[in-house]
């Protein structure tokens, strides 16, 4: 699904080069959960953002999905999120004048679905989440694990081939995290294919897949057994 | 633009944003309306200087003779001009065909004026059959002199209203009695009005032949008046008064051998001059207004790009999230644009009707003086909103485009 090659990354501060990714060389499956983990600074968050097609990379190559993702222009890249990305973020990242189905509607507004078609999917995936009740009301109205599950069903709904999450626990207790994990592994179990940040090793095992980075390059790429979110729940 | 979904999305966010959309609208149509409503005013005042001119005779000219200033040909300064029927008869026929009525006037001074046993004060003026209509004089009573009273040298006489009033009371009838001039019985054939008031109906009007002859006159008149026939429109009465002004002046200068450059030995009185002053300071007012109107569309942009600049500064981390999901720059662009030009045109619109239908209503009933009517160009109004649009989807667009190509990551972490 997910294919990087000796991929490199460096900044420009001022006069000096700040190289953020070394080579790295990783690949992701469909249907894996894999947990990118690293200290701040460790190049996790620019990996992440360069997988998203946030940000491009400097050197090496990327291939999603048998597509290579490289010299877009904003409009391509735009595209691709939309058809390829879903979003996941620590601070949620919704529209605050818009409801929740309205939130969980917007990608599939930029795939041009009709408004009828629209709602109906953003109510499925709400359902799916637990969330339909409060289908009309405002983030503002939410608490913060509800926050992360609206935001959840708004990545899923464009039904996108990678979720990308960025430390999607970061602003939430421990049993809402687990709560939201909980979600994350039902979705991965459906066969969908997840990449999540985290500097937290409890959530990391509850994926499939843990791989290290530090200084930018990875410095460990393991299977490991996963823990079940739901026992915590 | 005529994407159903997007006008969906426009509509969910103004919906949902109702005071930004409401200060926004408030700042184009309060801009429009200051616009319309002084551009009316502006227009009210020329309305309402030209209707002032029209209306009261406006296109009579009065001569007063002077005295010279100016040595001429041999003649000293202080000459006093004194007019004749001469100068008063050459001059209808050297300008007949131009003049509507016409006028020679003759004060009668030191008479003594008696009705019965009372003594009056009242002005004598021996004046043509025309002077009614130069005057405006209506009559309330009987009739006005006529020219067989100026051929016989009839000794007729009509007095205004308050005279009437003050000598006649309201019972009798002051039609056929007598009054005594300098010992002269005088027959009252009527009574006049004037729209002036009382001070223009203190005047007794005898015809200017019997003042000449009987109160020694000999051929002098004091002074003569003229009117024109009227024209067509404002700029036309002007020219032809100014016209009329200068070959009478020309005449006379020449008859009493006046130096061409002596102002104060011929003394020629047109109202369309004044008006024409009045024109040219009503239109350096009506650019004032326009200086202001534009300045006022000015601002308005001004507000609203700063309004854009603050929506699109307060939805950097929206414009994010929305090119996170999949929005092209374009797309982001042509939302905030599109907003902005529905609600600048729809306030701007609203700030025309308004303003439009406040001068409708309010502007016929305005009673002051030199404003009248004031109303405005409906096209003008619909293009100064169209400006005004067209300024602020500009405005808009460099702060949107800016938005638009903001990277995400950043867009995100904007607080």
């Amino acid at each position: 699904m997910i294919e990087i090659k000796n991929l490199h990354k460096s900044y420009q501060m001022g006069k000096n080069s700040l190289h953020v990714l070394k080579g790295i060389n990783f690949s992701v499956e469909e249907g894996e959960l894999v947990a990118i983990m690293g200290s701040s600074g460790s190049g996790k968050s620019t990996l992440l953002n360069i997988l998203g097609m946030l940000d491009e990379l400097d050197e090496g190559s990327y291939t999603l999905d048998g597509v290579p993702i490289k010299n877009l222009n904003e409009t391509k890249a735009a595209q691709y999120r939309n058809k390829f990305l879903g979003f996941i973020f620590q601070s949620f990242n919704l529209i605050n004048y818009k409801t929740a189905a309205e939130n969980v509607a917007l990608p599939l507004y930029y795939q041009r679905v009709g408004r009828k078609e629209r709602q109906e999917k953003a109510l499925k995936y709400l359902e799916q989440v637990g969330l339909k009740e409060w289908a009309t009301h405002l983030p503002s109205e939410l608490s913060g694990g509800q926050k992360q599950r609206v935001a959840i069903a708004r990545a899923m709904a464009a039904e996108p081939k990678v979720l990308l999450a960025d430390e999607p626990t970061g602003a939430l207790d421990s049993k809402t995290s687990y709560e939201v994990m909980d979600l994350i592994q039902k979705i991965n179990d459906e066969g969908n294919t997840i990449l999540l940040v985290t500097h937290e090793e409890d959530i990391a095992h509850m994926c499939k897949r843990i791989v290290h980075l530090k200084d930018g390059v990875i410095v460990e790429d393991k299977k490991v057994d996963q823990v079940r979110a739901e026992q915590y729940v | 633009m005529f994407d159903l979904e997007r006008w969906q999305e426009i509509f969910d966010t103004i919906r949902k944003n109702k005071l930004r959309t409401f200060l926004t609208g408030l700042s184009v149509a309060s801009g429009i309306f200051i616009l319309v409503i002084l551009l009316g005013f502006g227009q009210g005042m020329q309305n309402g200087i030209a209707n002032e001119f029209e209306e009261d005779a406006a296109t009579s000219v009065w001569v007063w003779p002077g005295v010279t200033t100016k040595e001429y040909k041999g003649l000293n300064p202080g000459r006093r001009i004194q007019l004749r029927n001469e100068n008063y008869e050459f001059s209808a026929n050297l300008l007949g065909d131009r003049i509507e009525n016409k006028s020679p006037r003759y004060f009668v001074r030191n008479v003594q004026v008696n009705y019965g046993k009372e003594s009056l004060a009242y002005g004598i003026q021996g004046v043509s059959s025309q002077f009614q209509f130069i005057e405006n004089e209506y009559i309330s009573k009987g009739r006005f002199l006529n020219y067989s009273d100026e051929r016989e040298k009839a000794k007729v006489a009509v007095i205004g209203n308050k005279i009437k009033r003050d000598i006649f009371k309201d019972t009798s009838e002051p039609v056929g009695q007598f009054i005594d001039i300098s010992g002269i019985p005088f027959k009252i054939i009527g009574v006049y009005g004037d729209v002036g008031g009382e001070r223009e109906e203190e005047r007794i009007f005898i015809p200017i032949s019997t003042a000449q002859q009987v109160f020694n006159g000999a051929d002098h008149i004091n002074n003569m008046a003229y009117t024109l026939p009227p024209a067509d429109d404002f700029e036309t009465a002007v020219a032809q008064s100014i016209q009329f002004t200068n070959e009478l002046r020309a005449y006379l200068l020449q008859a009493h051998t006046v130096a061409p450059d002596d102002t104060s030995a011929i003394q020629i009185w047109n109202p369309m001059e004044e008006a024409k002053r009045f024109y040219t300071l009503m239109s350096g007012i009506k650019f004032f207004f326009w200086f202001v109107g534009i300045c006022t569309i000015i601002a308005g942009v001004v507000g609203v790009s700063n309004i854009m600049l603050i929506v699109v500064k307060e939805r950097t981390r929206e414009i994010g999230i929305r090119k996170a999901l999949g929005a092209k720059p374009w797309s982001i662009v042509g939302m905030v644009l599109h907003e902005s030009i529905f609600v600048t045109a729809i306030a701007g619109f609203a700030g025309l009707i308004f303003s439009m239908g406040l001068l409708e209503l309010v502007g016929p009933h305005i009673e002051v003086d030199y404003i009248m009517n004031p109303s405005v160009d409906f096209n003008v109004a619909v293009t100064t909103v169209f400006v005004l649009i067209f300024a602020g989807a500009v405005a808009g667009f460099f702060p949107a485009w800016r938005a638009a190509r903001v990277h995400v990551i950043k867009a995100l972490k904007d607080e």
